[in-house]
């Protein structure tokens, strides 16, 4: 089943994300999509995550097809302006790419090429027009293609915006995001059920697909940076003693997603794992999850 | 008015080595307010390069504005055989003054940062890239262009923490002052609007005026 198809049957989906590395080694890469691609309905890859320079997310895409996986492909907007990003669009759907997540991108002084002009032509909620402009035939300027796509175009929002003014951002934008096309959304990784749950409250009725993010907490450490250092992600307290004061750390971590799967199974419409490298614990959870 | 700051000594050093006799130029308005290149500054660095070098002339002279010819024209007299102009104007002042004498070579003393204002008494931020195309109606008078390090112009990407930009904690995210500006404006609805997407515009910028012209072109 294609990822279309699963988000159109309406069944609880299952996606995971893969980053390319700095170079060609694909191997690991790979064999962790292989872990995972008979129990996920899309592996999303990741568009130099971070703004850090890596291998492309178009090239994983396209081998994750030769695997027999659906892909969805990662687009910012932070390095490609409109021609390129529409090219690569297209130049996506040539090589099998069938899922599009349309994405501003981080800052390039996030990165490690700090300097880097950023460019940032489009943005995420125009990059979904395009998208759409694509599908029917014509680039953003009116010219008619010779040969369309059939992109299923996707979007991200921050569920966990840190106060009021943010958050009302993030909803006004989804919005624009869903007249702009976007089908389906992926979240910030999630911990706090109860404040997710008041958020899909809030975003009842768009006539949307919401997987929820789930990030599988590796140490202590990880929460508390994440606490201190990506917006939009907090891991509550007792969750931090619960990884700290377990003797199995990975059993925890696992215990915890189980967890967050089990109670988006009645709040939305999927869930989106970011393994980060411990894709081999995406099938047991899930299982424990009964998913 | 635009910012500027005093480029590294070393570097002006660099630049004024081949010459012995150099006017010293300051710019009166904007770079006098941002205490980068008024006649204070003037004293300031005449007297440095001075001391590190005893054999320098360096001739002082502050004109109200660097880039408009009719204060230009007053360093007439003054440019004589100086060898170089070492100018403490902005960017614009800079290439205004060298187009007026194109046998001087004109040296910046500054690095133009932006146009921008004084947020308090040693901090200034930019409020304007010149775009060509003004949205401040409907963005509460910030904005985004400018303010938003990603130039959004159809609202905030997830990387604000704690109301600050993901590029620096001393950076306000442009979109919750935005949010919070026509809040209290009562026009939020203006975040609603159709998505924008920008003609950017094209360097080098040109600005004609027919009517100001001293001849219509037929």
């Amino acid at each position: 089943m294609s990822f279309r198809q699963a988000l159109e049957s309406g069944k609880f989906m299952v996606t995971a994300e893969v980053g390319p590395g700095k170079g060609t080694d694909v191997e690991h890469l790979l064999k962790d999509a292989d872990i995972i691609k008979n129990r996920v309905d899309a592996i999303n890859v990741t568009d130099l995550q971070s703004s850090v320079m890596r291998l492309g997310s178009m090239a994983i895409c396209h081998l994750l097809t030769d695997m027999g996986v659906d892909p969805i492909f990662q687009v910012t907007c932070r390095d490609r302006n409109r021609l390129a990003l529409q090219s690569d669009l297209l130049s996506g759907w040539v090589l099998g790419i069938r899922n599009v997540l349309a994405l501003t991108g981080d800052h390039p002084t996030l990165g490690d090429h700090p300097r880097a002009k950023p460019v940032f032509d489009l943005d995420s909620v125009t990059l979904l027009e395009v998208i759409g402009k694509l599908n029917s035939g014509l680039d953003m300027s009116g010219n008619e293609l010779k040969g369309v796509p059939d992109l299923l175009p996707g979007a991200v929002v921050n569920p966990g915006a840190d106060n009021e003014a943010a958050l009302d951002l993030q909803i006004m934008k989804m919005e624009k995001k869903i007249e702009a096309g976007a089908r389906f959304f992926q979240t910030q990784g999630v911990y706090d059920l109860d404040v997710f749950e008041k958020f899909m409250k809030r975003v009842e009725g768009f006539n949307t697909k919401v997987l929820g993010g789930i990030i599988l907490l590796k140490s202590v450490g990880m929460a508390r940076y994440m606490n201190k250092n990506v917006a939009g992600v907090f891991v509550p307290e007792p969750l931090i003693q619960e990884l700290k004061g377990a003797e199995d750390k990975a059993q925890a971590s696992m215990n915890i997603a189980v967890r967050l799967v089990k109670g988006m199974k009645d709040i939305c419409d999927g869930v989106h794992i970011m393994a980060l490298g411990w894709e081999s614990k995406i099938p047991p959870i899930l299982d424990e999850a009964g998913v | 008015m635009i910012i500027a700051e005093q480029k590294p000594l070393a570097e002006i050093q660099d630049m004024v080595a081949p010459y012995r006799k150099i006017l010293l130029v300051g710019c009166g308005t904007c770079m006098t307010f941002c205490s980068a290149g008024g006649p204070e500054q003037v004293n300031e660095l005449a007297g440095t390069l001075l001391s590190e070098n005893k054999n320098k002339v360096i001739e002082k002279t502050t004109i109200p504005r660097q880039c408009a010819v009719k204060f230009i024209d007053r360093l007439e007299n003054k440019v004589g055989d100086h060898e170089a102009i070492l100018s403490m104007a902005c960017g614009n002042g800079v290439q205004a003054v060298a187009s007026r004498f194109p046998d001087k070579p004109v040296l910046p003393a500054l690095n133009t940062q932006f146009i921008g204002v004084e947020k308090e008494p040693g901090v200034w931020t930019e409020n304007c890239l010149a775009c060509g195309d003004c949205i401040l109606w409907r963005t509460g008078g910030i904005c985004p262009v400018t303010r938003c390090a990603k130039s959004l112009l159809n609202g905030a990407c997830g990387g604000a923490s704690g109301g600050k930009c993901e590029v620096s904690k001393d950076c306000p995210c442009a979109w919750q002052e935005i949010y919070h500006a026509l809040k209290r404006l009562n026009m939020l609805h203006y975040l609603k609007e159709k998505p924008q997407v920008k003609d950017w515009p094209i360097h080098p910028g040109r600005v004609v005026r027919e009517d100001l012209r001293g001849e219509v072109l037929s």
